[in-house]
């Protein structure tokens, strides 16, 4: 085991000293995690937003549900989607079990709650603001979800974090459906349990700060965005 | 033809057969006969609670009679392409302020996608926010707002303008920059029907008045008779000052 000192030259080494290997771990990091993020959101914005605009009989049920799985366990799903996507199962046809295609799937099941619960609650209390000026303008439904989500952008920029961060971190279902095969499907999380694992610590370590660091860089540029935006729209 | 290449059917007269309107167990309209025509504004009086804003909405179609029958131009169902209405809070959509005209403009009756500039252009000029098309919505001042949300809702082409209490908080000065787009809209033959309990506003733009109190329509007259000499005592205690509850 190195001491203090000795882990924080040998992390400074790794991460300074352009190690292909852990630079190509970090790109497929960010692909796998945007990637994620991107899909869950082009299904939970839209699914958020009906449900915050469209009363229907088992509504309320959905909603429950449907915050609950915010909280939904990372290797249940990657459970699930190992039985769904394995030779035997449903989409073992894809042949998509142990790729990046997998990964990105299973983290988007995980993510996609999140947006979608988030989206419904933001859109529900601005559609009280907006209830009025929309229906006295005559804007239908798919009108009203289109403009409900334009003018919470800024709010949801938020929940598209939110979703962001619990893919970047999320070791369990990737780690499952990845498989964590070395330059292929070896992500930040999965490489930092590995190594931790192996005792190489000033791997796990370095991986650990690039991720940290690569949120908070995330975050800050949302927020950057943010407020340009607010500035320009109002 | 296709529908939307037709001319909207008119929506006026909207006739309001003794319409009653309960909400949460509270009746807020109480058998209403009204009929609403071209012809100069119809400003709604009376004091907080006497159904104005009710009524308004009823006849703008935002909501429906509990009893009684509405009609516009005659028919009980209307698109209401050409029915619009400023609210007494109108909301800004969160974009630039010829943002919010273009979105009223594609969700109306009228120009299509090549003519929206000029239209928005004329309608920020109407208004007396030239120059001000870039600026967001949100940023504008409490005046400003009034005059975008006119702006708004005259880019449905309407026949018919709603406005409930469209001065309340604003100062001598913006009050009178909307009462003066106001004047210049109904001059345009547009119907303006509008809800007030500033009786100053009344005179002004008031071609004929309703007077309401607790949901009841108690007069319904031609402007300078009614403000000369009122027929009921409610009326007579409220442009007196005196509170009429």
């Amino acid at each position: 085991m190195q001491d203090g000192t000795q882990l924080g030259v040998s992390t400074l080494d790794l991460i300074l000293g352009g190690d292909p290997a852990l630079y190509g771990i970090i790109a497929l990091s960010l692909i796998v995690s945007v990637s994620a993020t991107l899909l869950a959101s082009a299904v939970g914005l839209p699914l958020g937003a009906f449900l915050a605009l469209v009363r229907f009989p088992g509504r309320a049920a959905i909603v429950v549900v449907l915050n609950a799985f915010m909280g939904l366990p990372p290797v249940v799903v990657g459970l699930a989607m190992y039985l769904l996507l394995s030779r035997s199962g449903p989409l073992g046809f894809l042949g998509a079990l142990f790729t990046p295609q997998a990964m990105i799937l299973a983290q988007a099941v995980l993510v996609m709650p999140i947006v979608a619960a988030l989206t419904r609650q933001t859109v529900e209390d601005l559609w009280i603001e907006y209830r009025d000026e929309l229906t006295a303008m005559r804007i239908g439904p798919a009108g009203r979800v289109a403009t409900l989500l334009w003018d919470a952008r800024f709010s949801l920029v938020t929940t598209l974090l939110a979703g962001f961060g619990r893919a970047a971190a999320e070791v369990g279902t990737v780690m499952i459906v990845g498989g964590n095969i070395d330059g292929f499907t070896r992500t930040m999380t999965t490489a930092i349990a590995l190594e931790t694992s192996k005792g190489d610590l000033p791997l796990a370590v370095g991986l650990g700060i690039v991720l940290i660091a690569l949120i908070i860089a995330v975050n800050a540029a949302a927020a950057v965005a943010r407020r340009l935006g607010e500035l320009h729209a109002g | 033809m296709p529908d939307d290449m037709r001319a909207p059917a008119s929506e006026l007269p909207i006739t309001i057969e003794d319409v009653s309107v309960r909400s949460g167990g509270v009746t807020v309209l109480d058998g209403v006969s009204l009929v609403l025509a071209p012809g100069d504004p119809t400003v709604l009086i009376g004091p907080n609670g006497s159904g104005k804003t009710s009524l308004i909405r009823l006849a703008m179609g935002l909501i429906a009679p509990t009893t009684g029958r509405i009609t516009w131009g005659g028919r009980a169902a209307s698109e209401g392409r050409r029915r619009a209405i400023v609210f007494q809070h109108p909301v800004m959509l969160r974009r630039s302020v010829a943002g919010n005209i273009a979105f009223a403009l594609r969700s109306g009756a009228a120009a299509a996608a090549r003519d929206r500039a000029g239209r928005i252009a004329a309608l920020l000029d109407l208004v007396g926010l030239a120059g001000l098309d870039a600026r967001p919505a949100r940023r504008l001042s409490g005046g400003e707002r009034q005059r975008l949300a006119l702006a708004r809702a005259l880019a449905r082409d309407p026949e018919v303008l709603f406005l409930d209490e469209p001065t309340a908080n604003l100062d001598p000065a913006a009050t009178k920059a909307v009462e003066d787009i106001i004047a210049k809209i109904a001059a345009a033959g547009v119907k303006i029907v509008l809800a007030t309990h500033d009786l100053g506003e009344a005179r002004r733009l008031a071609g004929d008045v309703v007077f309401m109190v607790r949901g009841r329509i108690h007069e319904r007259t031609p402007a300078k008779p009614f403000f000369a000499m009122p027929a009921t005592p409610e009326a007579q205690a409220f442009l007196k000052g005196d509170l009429v509850i």
